[in-house]
């Protein structure tokens, strides 16, 4: 076992069996011949990625002038992980009835959340397990609370049909899911759709909320979202994150009036 | 023996309701033709190429060019045929004149001179395609074939020439297949880009030209190995005929064609796709292609356990618009998944019960088995082991196509050794276990017979339900993939008309 008070948070390195070895494992193909001069250029890439002593566990021929590697190494970089800051959301942890009472209580009325895969994005999976009734492991669907009226458009909708049908919707909020990505077009749709938001003055009227496998909440911010969610949300999170800012807003407008 | 003993009662209800149901389909399909399937017409013509000021294909060019002028209802054939006749031209030269010399095309005078050479036409088509299929008999024979399962494997890096060095590399690691996956989107766009592409999101779009590059270049490696590598395509969405003739054209082997598919995945009409889908398989059944179909879809949406037998069904309406179409049963690829939860207890036994019903329900036909991807995670090691299960049950069960998993489903298109390591799974899962199908018997009364009973019984009583309901009626409730389509809502309904009565589509005659 570990010696907690061992680990300098300050020079954090990668473990593998004992602190501070710094043993970490890659794997890629360079477009080179199999042979001894490809292991000895991936031997020298590992070695420019920080690996000391890399070790070449395996190698393959995979033809057409192209060879894989299975690489450990010794890798020389720490971190201070004294110093990291990552922008979280700070949502209360409410289950199914909870949610649903606090939305009643609180607001009185149905919250409207409208969603979809944008762009050409045919892959619904992630904007489903969040909002068709059904849910995702083991947790209902946005569909199925009595206290929030979801839309689900599916598809490859367009930013524009989006925030056409999310005005006369009359949303709380927008969730928009980008799965499949190639060449970054995800960041880009949902730049789009910030941009457009924006020159129709709308981006204040309702929340904008992404999700998939490649967002974070840091990268939401940054693109002009309120909130992300990245892979493993599951509905309630969205609920409860929905629920804190309408409600935070809420005040914010009552103590501002 | 088989493994399962399933009723043949009931196996025989069911088959005797998609029967049904397929003959409703005949009735939706019969009086009506699309933009599609013209443009399909005029490509089996020899029409090709897009006109020089703004890139649109010929085929759109023509086909929205009578549909203003003379009116699509009686087909194509009789505007273009008019003006080859007078001119003593080509179709490709009259498509020319159409697009670049403003030539306008009207109804013809002679109706048998017309009939006399769309029956001359038309048969040209048809061995043109006969040959290509002759070319891939001769093929298979020379270097014959992977062993069953074939392993399926895709390329998708949006450019074709990356796709190819992809391809090639996956050949030599034992792939049996290879599919070009389409550029996300494609299937909606109501033509079909031109030329070269080495842009595409998610895929590479599948032009003519595409699909002839790929084609050369396995013929190239085939050869070097001694094995025939098929290419695969898909011959879907608002161009789903159109692909199925460039397919015929360049020889492919496989396409992903479905009846259903484009109407709940893509939201393209009902009516729209049950036409399209007639014609495409028309021509794919003629062309000696697999088709594979797309139930495997339904368990990215609904639950694998609980709409097993929606699979079923489907497949069993798949088959009958199949052989509608004039497909053989060794053409049929039907699709299903191991999609089923990883956490369930004995969910291992469920898809093998699965896979075991799916393959005694179609013997004949080499059954298209995905592997999952709704409970892949950015866990690859453990998706690795999920991938070697399903491996497990493709070879047990005797699957035709095994559509192989990749690790890293769900995160980004496979690299090139995300492939190999696939391949190399594969091979060692299905070699290691090879003949474990003929010593298993499965036991009576247990968990995996009852489950496939169980599942065969829902589907026949689905089956029944949705012929007594209306397929049309059925697909607007949401019985399959837990997805709702209107009769009038969707893509491309504009594009479908009905036919008048002398109505002339001489492909389609000499494919019939």
């Amino acid at each position: 076992m570990t010696d907690a008070r061992k680990v300098d948070l300050t020079r954090v390195r990668a473990y593998g069996d004992d602190l501070d070895d710094g043993q970490v494992q890659t794997s890629f193909s360079l477009p080179v011949p199999f042979g001894d001069e490809a292991n000895e250029a991936a031997k020298q890439l590992a070695m420019k990625m920080g690996l000391e002593e890399p070790m070449i566990y395996h190698t393959h021929d995979l033809g057409e002038g192209f060879t894989f590697f299975i690489i450990y190494g010794t890798c020389q970089h720490s971190v201070d992980f004294t110093r990291i800051e990552v922008p979280k959301i700070t949502a209360k942890k409410r289950s199914f009835y909870t949610i649903n009472q606090a939305i009643e209580e609180t607001f009185g009325r149905k919250l409207r959340i409208i969603g979809g895969c944008t762009g050409t994005d045919a892959h619904t999976v992630g904007i489903d397990a969040i909002m068709n009734m059904k849910g995702y492991a083991g947790e209902y669907g946005l569909e199925r609370y009595p206290w929030i009226e979801a839309w689900n458009l599916g598809s490859q909708v367009s930013n524009e049909r989006l925030l056409r049908e999310a005005v006369s919707f009359q949303a709380d909020a927008i969730l928009v899911s980008q799965v499949v990505t190639q060449k970054g077009v995800h960041r880009n749709n949902l730049a789009e759709l910030i941009d457009m938001a924006e020159a129709e003055q709308i981006r204040d009227k309702m929340l904008f909320i992404a999700g998939g496998p490649r967002v974070s909440h840091e990268m939401a911010l940054e693109l002009g979202f309120d909130a992300g969610f990245g892979p493993g949300t599951l509905a309630p999170d969205v609920a409860n994150y929905v629920f804190d800012e309408l409600h935070a807003r809420m005040n914010e407008s009552v103590e501002n009036a | 023996m088989s493994a399962l003993d399933l009723d043949p009662g009931v196996i025989g209800r069911a088959r005797s309701a998609a029967r049904a149901i397929a003959d409703q389909v005949q009735t939706v399909v019969a009086p009506r033709t699309t933009v599609s399937v013209e443009r399909t017409v005029l490509r089996l013509l020899g029409v090709d190429g897009v006109r020089k000021r703004d890139d649109v294909p010929l085929p759109n060019v023509v086909v929205d060019h009578v549909a203003k002028h003379a009116g699509l209802e009686g087909g194509i054939f009789r505007s273009l045929a008019a003006a080859m006749l007078a001119t003593d031209s080509t179709a490709q030269q009259v498509a020319e004149a159409v697009a670049e010399d403003g030539l306008t095309l009207t109804h013809p005078a002679d109706e048998s001179a017309v009939r006399a050479l769309g029956t001359q036409l038309g048969e040209k088509a048809a061995t043109r395609i006969a040959q290509r299929r002759a070319e891939r008999d001769q093929l298979l024979e020379e270097y014959g074939t992977g062993p069953d399962p074939l392993h399926y494997v895709i390329v998708a890096s949006g450019n074709i020439y990356e796709d190819v060095t992809a391809a090639c590399v996956a050949a030599r690691q034992g792939a049996d297949i290879i599919a070009v996956i389409r550029s996300t989107g494609q299937s909606l766009i109501d033509y079909v880009p031109y030329g070269p592409t080495t842009e595409g999101f998610g895929g590479t779009y599948a032009t003519q030209a595409n699909f002839q590059i790929m084609r050369e270049a396995l013929d190239e490696v085939g050869e070097e190995l001694g094995r025939y590598i098929r290419l695969c395509n898909y011959c879907s969405g608002l161009c789903m005929p159109e692909i199925a003739a460039m397919g015929a054209i360049e020889r492919l082997d496989v396409m992903l064609n479905d009846a259903l598919y484009g109407i709940l995945f893509r939201d393209i009409n009902m009516v729209r796709t049950l036409c399209d889908q007639a014609f495409s398989r028309r021509i794919n059944g003629r062309a000696g292609i697999i088709i594979n179909t797309g139930e495997d879809n339904y368990l990215t949406t609904a639950d694998a356990v609980e709409a097993a037998h929606t699979v079923v069904a489907s497949q069993l309406i798949n088959e009958q618009l199949a052989l509608d179409a004039g497909l053989e049963p060794d053409q049929l690829g039907l699709g299903h998944a191991f999609e089923i939860d990883p956490a369930l207890e004995n969910g291992f036994l469920l898809e093998l019960a699965q896979a075991q019903l799916v393959r005694q329900l179609f013997p004949e036909s080499p059954i298209k088995y995905m592997p999952p991807t709704k409970h892949m995670t950015g866990n690859i090691f453990r998706g690795h082991i999920q991938d070697a299960l399903f491996n497990l049950v493709g070879v047990w069960t005797g699957q035709g196509i095994q559509l192989l998993g990749m690790m890293t489903e769900a995160m980004h298109t496979p690299h090139i050794h995300d492939r190999y390591l696939s391949l190399e799974n594969a091979r060692y899962v299905m070699n290691t276990a090879r003949d474990l199908g003929d010593e298993i018997q499965f036991k009576p009364d247990g968990v995996i017979q009852n489950r496939a009973q169980t599942v065969l019984l829902k589907a026949a009583d689905l089956l029944e339900e949705v012929g007594e309901e209306g397929i049309l009626a059925s697909l607007s409730r949401g019985v399959f993939a837990d997805v709702k389509r209107s009769e009038d809502g969707g893509r491309g309904l504009s594009g479908v008309l009905s036919k008048s009565t002398d109505y002339l589509n001489p492909i389609e005659e000499a494919l019939a």
